[in-house]
């Protein structure tokens, strides 16, 4: 049996039968305005006493917290009564590193705001059955290098659906997947952010029928060096990825501080990477980045000998690109496009910074499990000859970059 | 109440550890804001503490109960706390706290299903401690010579007491993190001795012993409980256990993953020789939330820690490519 409880000084609002919904909110305000530092406290409390199978009901209002709030019993819902009407604010945030930190298992959030957060807006720590839908995440001052870093975070996460939600504002990235296996990021909307859409060192993720607009890079699939897990096995597929052109406000070492502006899908030392279906336009840079940690200012760092820093496996087609390239981000980028197409031309759609395992080629050919195989219309790759300092660069197109990968299967997530 | 589990009672000038607690005393301790700290354990009468597999870890039977007081010298003005070094201990069961301002004791109490973490603050006349489960901000100034700093002392909720004593993220097991062989300055009070050789840490104040056994020694017990092989903070590949070696996993021209605000526009974890372009320096040094680490249980900077991370920085050899 569940249990459907409601925040005690909440409930008179909700008991107003008859009531509009306005009427309801306004008084839901009304009531609980005066005692924001005890709902705070009441509510964190809630949530340490919830027990498996709860459901933590926040009206609608907004509710200010000077302190993180944290759950670790599994099997909880937090459930709000809208993205725009439960509104956790922390923008007088003292302690704590992020909004809401979760670590506990069978997981359900849905329907609220987080907004303002001094850190990540909401972590998810190790859980299994995660179920984000419906949340809004957002710094209200508009894209600032202050903001915090991540807003929907789930991290080593196992069975992990993100839906129906909002990112808006982060530092880092607005929806984060990191070092998670079997991911669905569906019908989401991410706008100023630094990474719209990130999926990193994670197994099985499809990421479909979102829009990311209005970001530095709109959908990224990376790798990085040093964690548990390598991840592979990515689609990305119906997606709406246009005009992230925003100027790049990530904090100096990050990984995403080295995404150009104007970049639609980028792929970075992953393998396995679908993109497919999408709708991909109007991204300054490139629609399409491919590349490799070498290239993203990182070739001296410490690595494990493990890790592979190339892309591989990775498979275009069916996109319809549009616009886009017509104005790199960054000075050697800019000289590129200039001397390569001059004032008025354009990049390519897909931009690749040429690097590949020497150990993977026969007769100077990439073994095709290991290649970026094309099947787009006309469309074309810029290699742009990372591995000889950039002197080289050259269009691939035709049979040069058709060829086909066996298809990902679908990643299912049944929560 | 506090004084209902009978381990440390106040009569407002002297607090007495209950019958059958001893106190012992740790060779580095973590960091708190400059907080003094008492603790004790309590082990039911006939019952003894076992050694763990590994010879380091120590078992206590249920019904243990370990407490950690947390005060500091009381200074002149409303709130006003002293800046000092010295430690300040409790003699045959006794302390004087005429001169202390008590602020809050924390309770690991071993119940048959595992450790339960309890958070209890203590009142304006230094009587008695109530359970705050949501915890508490208590709002404080430190003082040194002349100089005034206002800090916002957390007392953590009962989650957060997890946040640090969960050391296994997998398992979420809450576990005492100082009674340990490598942490106790006097290991025989406990009953326990380990095989040898025996791995303590140093005292990260001693000039005598070696930077680096220092500087690991401080990093060990104010991180490894959440950047281990298993922690809360595995997800950055970030390990300063004692046994990891001098590395990417230890910081060593790695890159943050998921830093954010608290790269503070800094490539690599350490760079060896430059403490400045190092992450691990800003973060420890900084008190914005976002960006300080540890995360949790300070909001002030610890300089002499800062200090000592800097000097250890500034011994490493080697370089990163910082182009």
């Amino acid at each position: 049996m569940r249990n459907n409880l409601l925040i005690g000084i909440a409930a008179l609002a909700l008991t107003a039968c008859g009531a509009n919904e306005d009427a309801k909110q306004a008084q839901a305000e009304e009531i609980l305005a005066p005692t924001t530092a005890e709902f705070a406290a009441s509510l964190q409390e809630r949530f340490l006493d919830a027990k498996p199978g709860d459901v933590i009901e926040i009206p609608a209002g907004t509710y200010a917290f000077e302190r993180s709030l944290s759950l670790k019993v599994d099997g909880v819902t937090i459930r709000g009564a809208g993205q725009d009407k439960t509104i956790l604010s922390f923008k007088d945030q003292l302690a704590g590193a992020e909004g809401l930190l979760v670590t506990a298992n069978d997981f359900t959030i849905e329907n609220l705001a987080i907004v303002d957060s001094i850190g990540d807006a909401l972590k998810v720590n190790e859980g299994k059955n995660i179920k984000i839908s419906g949340i809004r995440t957002e710094w209200t001052g508009g894209p600032k290098t202050e903001n915090g870093a991540y807003g929907i975070y789930p991290v080593q996460c196992e069975n992990v659906l993100v839906e129906n939600s909002i990112a808006i504002g982060a530092s880092d990235a607005g929806i984060y997947v990191g070092q998670s296996k079997n991911i669905v990021v569906r019908n989401n909307r991410a706008e100023y952010n630094v990474a719209g859409i990130e999926v990193e060192n994670s197994v099985g993720a499809d990421v479909f029928g979102n829009i990311a607009t209005n970001n530095t890079g709109g959908i990224l699939v990376f790798n990085m060096p040093n964690l548990p897990q390598e991840g592979h096995s990515t689609r990305v597929f119906d997606n709406q990825v246009y005009e992230n052109n925003t100027k790049n406000f990530g904090h100096a070492g990050t990984p995403v501080a080295s995404v150009p502006a104007g970049s639609g899908v980028v792929i970075n030392s992953n393998d396995k990477v679908e993109i497919f279906d999408n709708d991909i336009r109007d991204n300054k840079t490139a629609n399409v980045i491919i590349s490799s940690v070498y290239s993203t200012g990182y070739d001296g760092m410490s690595k494990a000998e493990s890790f592979d820093p190339f892309p591989e496996g990775i498979f275009i087609y069916g996109n319809k690109f549009s616009g886009g390239g017509e104005s790199p981000d960054g000075l050697e980028l800019g000289g590129l496009k200039m001397i390569m197409f001059g004032k008025d031309g354009a990049f390519p759609d897909i931009l690749w910074d040429g690097f590949a395992d020497p150990e993977k080629m026969v007769d100077g050919e990439i073994t095709l499990e290991h290649r970026i195989c094309v099947q787009n219309g006309d469309i074309q790759i810029l290699n742009a000859d990372g591995p000889n300092g950039f002197k080289n660069p050259a269009i691939l197109d035709g049979e040069k970059i058709t060829c086909e990968l066996p298809k990902l299967g679908e990643t299912k997530v049944a929560l | 109440m506090l004084s209902d589990w009978g381990i440390v009672e106040s009569d407002g000038d002297t607090l007495y550890l209950g019958k059958g607690s001893f106190e012992y005393d740790l060779i580095t301790p973590l960091f708190s804001d400059y907080a003094h700290k008492l603790r004790t354990v309590h082990i039911p009468e006939g019952k003894t503490p076992r050694l763990g597999a590994d010879g380091d870890v120590i078992e206590f039977p249920v019904g243990t109960i370990i407490s950690k007081t947390f005060y500091y010298p009381a200074g002149a003005g409303e709130n006003e706390v002293l800046k000092l070094s010295a430690s300040l201990t409790a003699s045959e069961g006794k302390l004087n706290i005429s001169e202390l301002h008590l602020i809050e004791t924390r309770l690991l109490v071993r119940r048959d299903d595992g450790w339960d973490a309890l958070p209890y603050v203590w009142n304006e006349q230094q009587t008695r401690a109530e359970l705050k489960r949501a915890g508490d901000i208590k709002k404080l100034t430190l003082v040194e010579g002349d100089a005034k700093s206002e800090f916002a002392y957390l007392v953590p909720d009962a989650n957060q007491c997890s946040g640090c004593h969960a050391t296994n993220n997998t398992t979420r097991e809450i576990v005492p993190i100082g009674p340990k062989i490598r942490h106790l300055q006097d290991s025989s009070l406990f009953n326990v001795s380990a095989p040898e050789p025996v791995f303590r840490n140093v005292d990260w104040t001693d000039q005598s012993a070696g930077l680096n056994d220092r500087a690991r020694a401080y990093l060990d017990i104010n991180c490894s409980h959440c950047h281990s092989r298993v922690g809360p903070a595995d997800t950055s590949g970030l390990h300063l256990e004692p046994t990891t070696v001098l590395g990417p996993n230890l910081g060593i021209c790695k890159t943050p993953i998921a830093a954010g605000t608290g790269t503070g526009n800094r490539k690599y974890g350490i760079i060896p020789g430059q403490p400045e372009n190092s992450i691990f320096t800003f973060r420890m040094a900084s008190t914005n939330p976002a960006i300080m680490m540890p995360e949790l249980g300070r909001s002030l900077s610890h300089e002499e820690g800062v200090a000592l991370i800097e000097d250890w920085i500034s011994s490493l050899e080697g370089q990163c490519n910082t182009g």
